[in-house]
């Protein structure tokens, strides 16, 4: 005869699971207000360099973007670096109309604001990217930013 | 008329937490962490034809950074590996021993710490196309790191605070008299095409 089991067995109560939707929409809100919607379909492949000295962007709004890398359909577009603007192909004459659509887009105060992110593949030889960059020269558009990852600083 | 009144039904909440599961799985997928981390350049403007030449730079003050199409560097006419560029490019900066061979000091007035020898440092890269990006990148940080750890050092020593303190507490004189001493001054020379595509 055992002390504790008292002949009648107790039913379990079931967990309840009143708060579970509260749960779910927290963890909703915290996706719906980090998230950010890709703005382009990648055509190249992108894996930037890493580097200690970054900045942040602060203004997403602000920046036009460049890529260029290598195309993931070899098979079509060869295997020599692309630049790829919005969701297309580009020439590098193209880089300097693209600049000034932007230019066009935003209130006139902010035009110096303005910054192109160049996000480059790390295999990329530096001759179209330099071209890039001259043509960028061309239209006055000067604040650049190198988009790289983030390396852990090695003290 | 009924005599009783039937009671409001209440909606069956239930399905409420499926729908959210099916709405977070969707912010879930379509989300990207990554913010825009780089940088940050300031590209020189367009050559104008009818500028009259810059007065020549002393060879001294110059840093020469040269990267081939193999991905080796030239710093100073000596090979280097990108991991003694950071060390290499401080001690041209601040030439703290006053060699003949670094660069010249002039006194200027700065403010908080008087009459300062700044040194006339200008760093010159190029490159050719053929050289990878990466190596471009890891070049340009390390001499920013190189500007950066020169600039924390003196911070410190003079206002008791790292630079990237002042820079996050937003100190604009403070940070303006640090980058009086030490301007970063990267110079980037017309590409060269030798190595080929």
């Amino acid at each position: 005869m055992s002390k504790f089991n008292k002949g009648k067995k107790k039913d379990s109560p079931g967990i309840s699971t009143a708060s579970l939707p509260d749960i779910v929409f927290m963890l909703l809100f915290f996706f719906m207000v980090t998230t950010v919607m890709r703005e382009v379909d990648l055509k190249v492949k992108l894996e930037t360099p890493e580097a200690t000295e970054i900045e942040k962007i602060e203004n997403k709004s602000l920046v036009s973007y460049i890529y260029i890398g290598e195309p993931y359909d070899t098979k079509k577009f060869g295997t020599s670096s692309r630049i790829q603007l919005n969701d297309q192909f580009a020439k590098v004459q193209d880089v300097g109309p693209y600049v000034e659509q932007k230019r066009s887009e935003v209130d006139e105060v902010l035009i110096p604001k303005l910054i192109t992110s160049m996000k480059v593949d790390e295999e990329t030889k530096m001759g179209i990217v330099t071209d890039v960059k001259q043509e960028l020269r061309k239209v006055q558009a000067l604040k650049i930013n190198y988009a790289t990852r983030e390396r852990l600083k090695s003290e | 008329m009924p005599s009783k009144r039937r009671a409001l039904q209440e909606i069956n909440a239930g399905s409420m937490a499926d729908i959210a599961f099916l709405l977070l799985v969707f912010f879930l997928v379509t989300t990207t962490m990554d913010s825009d981390w780089g940088l940050a350049r300031r590209l020189p403007p367009p050559l104008d034809i009818n500028q009259p030449e810059p007065p020549p730079i002393k060879d001294r003050n110059v840093f020469v950074v040269l990267a081939n199409a193999n991905d080796q560097l030239l710093v100073e006419g000596e090979i280097l590996e990108i991991g003694q560029l950071r060390e290499k490019a401080k001690e041209f900066i601040a030439n703290p021993n006053d060699l003949p061979d670094l660069p010249e000091k002039k006194p200027t007035k700065v403010k908080f710490f008087g009459d300062y020898p700044v040194s006339k440092q200008v760093i010159s890269l190029q490159n050719d196309n053929g050289t990878s990006y990466d190596l471009y990148i890891q070049v340009q940080n390390e001499l920013a790191a190189a500007y950066s750890e020169l600039r924390n050092s003196l911070a410190t020593e003079k206002f008791g605070v790292t630079y990237d303190y002042l820079v996050e507490v937003n100190d604009k004189p403070k940070i303006s008299a640090i980058r009086d001493i030490y301007p970063q001054r990267i110079s980037e020379a017309e590409p060269k095409n030798v190595g080929g595509q």
